[in-house]
Order: structure tokens, then C-alpha cells, then sequence
């Protein structure tokens, strides 16, 4: 079964079953591996990705959904090699522990400030609701989520 | 002189069991620095707090710092990764090989530069005498320069001439986790590797009794069935086909179970166990005793929690010309190595096993069991790199949990509302099952192979760091002391180190208990608790945590809203710790702000320190709000997030951290620190708001309702 998609801009061609979750396509197909196993189940978010702008996880997600549709992953967010403004943010406030969460939480905020560019606090917590972070870095991704906001970023 | 019968000088650190400088450092001709630690980075950032040191020591950039993967084949042997112990034990063992191989470097400039050692200074790596002429490390240094065994005699510079250690350095390894790059075991995609993926039994003692392995082989892509006893592994060229295999398996597979678990998931079951009793402190004062005006008794509890790494347990392994190459996310490459030779039954020499970063571990999770899985299904197919991914289920039903603990206190006072006699009894299990240990074999897939190994008898570290009794002793000063610990040797539910073992629950109980004890007094609980403290950086972290946070002396919560102070010096010898916690109850009890202060001498990064000790105390606050793994008498019934909810992004607290700074004094482990004030703090509290005394961990809104009613 071939499925054809278009991911970060370029279009794929990818021959597996079609039930396949889209989470490892894009990681053993493609080799993009910034979204991350977390659950297989839809609960952690940790595979956030978005497809036609809209964040889903992508572990729970199947390969004919995302058929002629635009995927975006985090690698697809940096232009040139310099760090999206999402991206730099998190740097600047150093908001990662372990790291492991990061790229899905990156995804989601991409998504929630391309439709809401001025979140409320309340408004980022509540965008955050499907993702899950361990090392208890909550409040560093938080800010780094408000300073991308408040550096007027057009994600 | 004779030779032979010294005892080897103790050296400072780990540079006292590695002692051959090159095994720390090498300089390169290319202008950069290669450390080699042998601890690894879990997500704490200690591999940018060991490249400021060396920067520090060496008068390099922090630009030129390599560091070198965790290797068996080239690092040295630092045991863990765990117990805060990683900037004491290996970063000061780099600090002087640092001071070391600049002193070495320094000799040959001045021999270089005709001019004595005292005519010198350093730049960047340039040397340069005072009478004019330079030359660099990248032209002094030879690979002779530090083969040589360390003699930890250079003294590593004073705290007045820093200037890379206690400033803000940003971790090496942001960059590269937030744009996705492969940095994770979990994203090695090796030529030709194969996935693979492992069918648990259901249940801990659970035998397989029957599979249909022709079935299972015949499916799309599977290139080998693995089957030892009940251990059973499918292996397959594409992920998805490993995942469709394994589903097939655990459809076909008929397992015999028994029950084995405790009745009851209330840790008080641990009270009718057999126990080894060891009392770890006793002081006796007759005349104090006799004062007794008033008697407190209480008993408090946690359960078993998990760590619940947010990416399951993952390792790929290789099995090439009778060697195997193991990469994980192991927190102890080197023991987990003795117990993969052990189980393959071959000489260790022939194990390469190389450390790459996991999600956060908190401890001992699936991670080096994940690599005897890797390990046993890479030995079927000759050649061909394994991954092996554990799944959501089978990193929360088959990981070590943090063991339940239960903790009983009585106390007296005296009229004037002084502790003068206090007792304190402590159940738990063992808090350490790590590989490596003795007599046995503590992997997970070794235990249900058909000829099974069994795992090292429990052991409890001992004093002052202590195990299950770690901050058993409280650091108030009591006339009257009795702490005994009473080892729980059964271990009916699979547990080992979870972040601060011991005294998380230890310090819940003693924190809690001297909130009880400070309102039986009628005192209020900060001047309580400086009451009964010598130690001045004990005092100095509660005052100012209680000035950072505005404590009003005596204040009472409003019914909803409250707070409540919590401290402790982690394991009673490293950091002093104190928090406020201040909660508000609505359909379930928030934490909403957070205040902490915490000296953990000479610092080396401040902004990693504030970021761990932040994590932690949101960390903290999850267990103590939501965390409990659930049971039957058969099975773990927690299997995936909806049934372990931990603290999301709309309930996570505001946390300000400040540092008592101390850069005269030696640093302080500090990755740890936070778990028990944090837990007490938040009882406490609850109790300020509400007037109700949780003893019990987790605080849910059952138990809140329960305590009120």
C-alpha cells in the first residue's frame, strides 16, 4: 500500500499498511525522529505533530488520515538552521530537564499561537492539557511559551 | 623506601578508584579540552556543570569542553549515576584532574618559555610570562602529558577566582533536544536494525504455558520469535510489524498466574511482615524525660509510586563476532554490565556498553532491564542492531517502584512546649535492587528465562546516606531519641531507588509530625522548628525562606486557602532545604505557589540548580497530590496515564527558588533534596487551610473529604 503525504513542505511516498500510526512513519520512514514515543496511546503528547496546522499525536494517529495532507514536525521548524522563535525561547529560559517532552509541547504552542497569537496564561495551560511533563519543568515552559509570545512571534 | 605495602592514598572523589589522569581528561592539539566522565546525563544537566568545572580548573573556554558518551570501552568506572552524588563524587574528581593538567601544562611552558612557573599566567588556554612569549596548551600538549597516575596535590583554585563555576552557564544539551535532533537511545536508527518488542507475562510469577509460535512467525515481516521459558520477544523489520506480532502473542499466549500481591494497596500491610530491626539512633536524657507534659502519636504513609519515565524504557543491541554492544539509558553502564555478562555467561570484557540519554528516570526504572531485552533478542539474529521499545504498559507494570513505607511517631513535650523525648519507627522495603548487586541478578528477562536467575538478596545502604532509613534521624536536637528501622525483607511488589528513597516518606512523617507537635505547643511552626535547630545553614534556609515567602508568625488559613513549611537536610550531609507551600482547596486540592531556600554550598551552575530544585518541588507536588499505584492480589492494575494521573500544566504551582550561597564551602549534592519538604510542606498546609491532618500520601480529594467528614 503506497500513501502519499507531504511532510515539512516535501512530498513522500510511503509504501506500509495504511493503519500504521503517522509516529513511525515519520520516525522510521522519514527519520525524523524529534516526535517522540511516549504512550502509543494518545495521553502524553509527546509525538505532537500537526497536520493542516492542527496539532494531533501522532502515535494515535493513522497513516491514511494524514494522506494528502501537510505534516509538520519540529524539524520542519527552524529555517536555515536557526532556531524557530518558539524554539529559541525554550532556550533562553533553558526550559527542558530531560528534554523528552519538549518537541510535542513545541508543536502544541506552535499550534495554539497560530490561531490565538496573544494566549492567556490560562489559555497556554489549557492548549498544554494533552501534554505531559515529568521532570516537573512546568513553569520554565510556561514562560518560554509567554516569551515567544510576548517577542510578537508569527509562527 | 620500601615498595609495596603503602596503602593507596585516598584521593579526592572518584579520582580515588580511576586514578590515571588520561582516563579524565585529554588535551587536544585542535585547541579543544575532552572530559570523559563516567556519570551521565539523566536530564539534570550535570554534564554542563562538569564541563564549567574543568573550564574553571583548566583556564579554558567553555566552548572548547568535549565530553565523551559514558563508554565501558574508555570511561571510568563511576558506579551510578544517582544519590546527588554526581558533582561530589565525579565532578570533584574532575576538578582536580583539571588543577592537575594545568599544573602539567603550566611545567612545560615554563620550561618552553625559559622562565620559572611563577612567571606565568594563563588565558584561554594560552600561557604567557610575564617577561613576554607564549605558548598554547593546543602546542604543549602530547599524549604523554597526563598518562600518569593523579596525586590530587595541586590545589583546585579558591571561590574568589571563579569565574565560570557559580555563573549561569545554559545546558549543553537544550539546543539539540528542542530542535529535534536524534539525541535520544530511543532515535539510534543503526543499518539494518531490526525492532523488537517483548510479551510480559500479565502477572510477576506468571508461566507461560502455551503459544503458537508458528503462528506468530508466519505474520508480515517477523524474523524471529525469542522464546526462554516465559520470556518471549518478537523481532521484525519494520516497527509497526513488531507491534502487530506482539499483539498476536499476547492474544495466543496461555499463562498460569498466581496471586502473589498484598492484600491491600494501604502500605500498612507492611506492618504484619517479618522485619529486620536495626535502631539508628538512640539518645538517652532521664531528667529531660521526666518532664513529659503532654504525648503525640501518629503514623504516616506512602505508597508504592512509580517513576513513570514519560518515554518508556528503550535499548538497541548487537550481537558481532562473539561481542555485544549495548546502547542505554542505563544510570550504571558498569554494573549493568557485570549483570549482562552474568547472565550470558561471558567474560564482561566482551560487553561494550555505551550510555545515551533517556526521558528523565528519577531512579531506577526499566532501563537496564530494557537492555537484557535488547541483549536476548540481538542474539538470535547475528549482525543485525536490535531496538527494543517497552511500551506504556510494560514500563508502569514491570518497573521498580519507590516502596510504600509506613512511618510511626510519638513524641513528648515538655510544659514549655520543648520536644523532650521523641520515637520514631520506620517500615519499608529495600530502596536498592540496582544491577550489580550481590549473590544474584537484578534484570528483569534474567528472572523468567527457563533456567531463571534470581535476584540479589535486598540490600539497604547503609548510614549516614542510608536506604529506606535515609533522613530517618531527625536534624532537631532532641534530649530523648529512638529511631529504629524495621526492614521489610518480603518484597511481594518490585521496588528499588526512586528519587530520595527513604526520605521522602521519612521526612513527610517527621515534617508533619512537628506541625502536630508545634500546634500541640501552640507555637508557630517556623519559630518551632528554629527552636530546636543548631545547625546555622539549617536555620538560615527556613529564615529565609520564610522572609522570601512573607510568613507571618502564626498565620491561619481561610478555610480554602493555607499554607505550611517543610525542611530537611537531604541525608542528614547534603543540601539544606526548606519550603513553603501554599494551597487552596477547590474540587481537589491545588498547589499554587511554592517558596524555597536552599544552600547547597559552592554551586556550580545556579540556573541548573534552580531549574532541578524547581522540578523537583513540582515533582513532589505530584506524588503528593495524585501519585499511587494501584493493585489486586494478582496483577498491577496501572498500566497507562489515565490510571496514574500525575500534575498537568493547569495545576502546576509557581515555584522561587533562592540560594543560600556558600561558594567558600564544599558543594553539596542537591538533585534530591526537594521530594520530603515538599510533601510535608503541602500536608501542613492542607491542615493550615483546613484544619485537617492528612498522614496518608496521596492527598486526594477522597481523603480530604474523608478527614472532614
Amino acid at each position: 500500500m503506497a500513501t502519499t503525504l507531504t511532510v515539512n513542505g516535501k512530498r513522500h511516498v510511503i509504501s506500509a499498511e495504511p493503519e500504521t500510526p503517522l509516529l513511525y512513519v515519520l520516525r522510521n520512514d522519514l527519520q525524523l525522529k524529534g516526535a517522540r514515543f511516549g504512550c502509543g496511546l494518545g495521553q502524553c503528547g509527546a509525538c505532537t505533530v500537526l497536520v493542516d496546522g492542527k496539532p494531533v499525536q501522532s502515535c494515535d494517529f493513522p497513516l491514511s488520515a494524514a494522506a494528502g495532507k501537510a505534516v509538520l514536525t519540529i524539524e520542519g521548524l527552524s529555517g536555515n538552521g536557526r532556531p524557530h522563535p518558539l524554539q529559541q525561547a525554550f532556550i533562553d529560559e533553558q526550559a527542558a530537564q530531560c528534554g523528552y517532552c519538549v518537541t510535542g509541547i513545541i508543536m502544541t504552542a506552535k499550534a495554539l499561537l497560530d490561531t490565538n497569537p496573544h494566549p492567556s496564561d490560562a489559555e497556554i495551560r489549557a492548549a498544554l492539557k494533552g501534554n505531559l511533563c515529568r521532570c516537573g519543568t512546568h513553569q520554565r515552559i510556561l514562560r518560554a511559551i509567554r516569551r515567544a509570545t510576548a517577542s510578537g512571534v508569527k509562527a | 623506601m620500601t615498595m609495596g605495602q603503602d596503602v593507596l592514598r585516598k584521593l579526592p572523589g572518584n579520582l580515588n578508584t580511576n586514578r590515571r589522569l588520561d582516563r579524565w581528561l585529554r588535551i587536544n592539539r585542535d585547541g579543544t579540552v575532552t572530559a570523559f566522565p563516567g556519570k551521565v546525563e539523566i536530564g539534570q544537566g550535570i554534564l554542563t556543570a562538569l564541563a564549567q568545572i574543568v573550564a574553571e580548573e583548566l583556564d579554558v573556554a567553555l566552548e572548547r569542553l568535549r565530553l565523551a558518551p559514558a563508554d565501558t570501552t574508555y570511561s571510568p568506572d563511576e558506579g551510578m549515576t544517582s544519590g546527588s552524588q554526581s558533582i561530589t563524587d565525579g565532578g570533584v574528581a574532575l576538578r582536580y584532574a583539571a588543577a592537575e593538567a594545568r599544573f602539567l601544562l603550566l611545567q612545560r611552558a615554563a620550561v618552553r618559555l625559559g622562565v620559572s612557573l611563577e612567571q606565568l599566567s594563563v588565558a584561554d588556554g594560552v600561557v604567557s610570562a610575564r617577561s613576554g612569549g607564549s605558548v598554547s596548551y593546543w602546542d604543549l600538549a602530547t599524549d604523554d602529558l597526563l598518562a600518569r597516575e593523579a596525586t590530587a596535590e595541586i590545589a583546585p583554585k579558591p571561590a574568589s577566582q571563579h569565574t565560570v563555576i557559580g555563573t549561569p552557564a545554559p545546558r549543553r544539551d537544550i539546543p539539540a533536544k528542542v530542535s529535534g535532533a536524534p539525541v535520544f537511545v530511543h532515535d539510534l536508527d543503526l543499518p539494518g536494525m531490526l525492532h523488537g518488542r517483548i510479551a510480559r507475562p500479565p502477572s510477576y510469577d506468571a508461566r507461560l504455558v502455551e503459544l503458537d509460535e508458528a503462528e506468530v512467525r508466519s505474520l508480515p515481516g517477523v524474523v524471529a520469535l525469542v522464546r526462554d521459558g516465559s520470556f518471549v520477544g518478537v523481532i521484525a523489520a519494520r516497527e509497526e510489524q513488531a507491534l502487530r506480532a506482539l499483539a498476536r502473542v499476547k492474544r495466543l499466549a496461555r499463562w498460569e498466574e498466581k496471586t502473589v500481591l498484598p492484600e491491600t494497596t494501604d502500605p500498612r500491610f507492611l506492618l504484619q511482615e517479618a522485619t529486620e530491626d536495626e535502631v539508628i539512633s538512640e539518645k538517652r536524657d532521664a531528667a529531660a524525660a521526666a518532664r513529659a507534659a503532654k504525648t503525640l502519636e501518629a503514623e504516616y504513609t506512602r505508597p508504592y509510586i512509580a517513576h513513570g519515565a514519560l518515554g518508556p524504557s528503550c535499548a538497541v543491541a548487537q550481537f558481532e563476532n562473539g561481542r555485544y554492544k549495548v546502547w542505554t539509558h542505563s544510570q550504571g553502564i558498569y554494573p549493568l554490565r557485570n549483570d549482562l555478562a552474568g547472565v550470558l555467561a561471558m567474560d564482561k570484557e566482551r560487553i561494550a556498553v555505551i550510555h545515551m540519554d533517556g526521558a528523565g528516570c528519577y531512579g531506577h526504572n526499566g532501563a537496564d532491564d530494557a537492555a537484557l531485552d535488547a541483549v536476548l533478542l540481538a542474539r538470535a539474529v547475528p549482525g543485525r542492531p536490535v531496538r527494543v521499545q517497552w511500551s506504556r504498559e510494560d514500563e508502569f507494570m514491570w518497573e521498580p517502584y519507590g516502596p510504600a513505607m509506613v512511618v510511626k511517631l510519638k513524641a513528648a513535650l515538655d510544659s514549655t512546649g520543648n520536644i523532650i523525648d521523641w520515637t520514631e519507627d520506620i517500615w519499608s522495603n529495600s530502596h536498592s535492587t540496582r544491577p550489580s548487586g550481590l549473590g544474584g541478578i537484578n534484570l528483569l528477562a534474567a528472572w523468567h528465562l527457563a533456567q531463571p536467575f534470581k535476584p540479589s538478596p535486598p540490600r539497604n545502604p547503609p548510614l549516614p546516606g542510608g536506604g529506606s532509613h535515609r533522613n530517618g534521624i531527625p536534624l532537631y536536637e532532641f534530649p530523648n531519641q529512638r529511631v529504629t528501622n524495621r526492614l521489610v525483607k518480603r518484597m511481594p511488589v518490585r521496588v528499588s531507588a526512586l528519587r530520595a528513597l527513604g526520605a521522602t516518606a521519612n521526612i513527610f512523617a517527621i515534617e508533619s509530625f512537628m506541625d502536630e507537635l508545634a500546634a500541640a505547643a501552640g507555637a508557630d511552626p517556623v519559630e518551632f522548628r528554629l527552636r530546636h535547630l543548631k545547625d546555622p545553614r539549617a536555620r538560615a534556609v527556613i529564615e529565609t525562606v520564610a522572609a522570601k515567602a512573607g510568613w507571618r508568625k502564626g498565620e491561619k488559613g481561610d478555610g480554602a486557602r493555607g499554607r505550611g513549611v517543610g525542611f530537611a537536610r537531604y541525608k542528614n550531609g547534603a543540601c539544606y532545604l526548606a519550603v513553603i507551600a501554599e494551597v487552596e482547596a477547590g474540587n481537589n486540592i491545588a498547589v499554587k505557589r511554592v517558596w524555597a531556600a536552599i544552600d547547597a554550598g559552592l554551586v556550580i551552575n545556579p540556573d541548573g540548580l534552580i531549574n532541578q530544585t524547581e522540578g523537583g518541588i513540582i515533582q513532589a507536588s505530584s506524588w503528593a497530590l495524585k501519585e499511587a499505584v494501584r493493585f489486586d492480589r494478582s496483577r498491577i492494575l496501572t498500566s497507562n496515564w489515565d490510571d496514574y494521573p500525575i500534575l498537568t500544566f493547569e495545576e502546576s504551582p509557581q515555584v522561587e527558588v533562592t540560594i543560600v550561597n556558600r561558594p567558600e564551602l564544599p558543594p553539596l549534592g542537591a538533585g534530591e533534596g526537594q521530594q520530603g519538604p515538599t510533601a510535608a510542606a503541602i500536608a501542613n498546609a492542607i491542615c493550615n487551610a483546613m484544619g485537617v491532618r492528612l498522614r496518608d500520601m496521596p492527598f486526594t480529594r477522597e481523603r480530604v473529604m474523608a478527614a472532614l467528614a
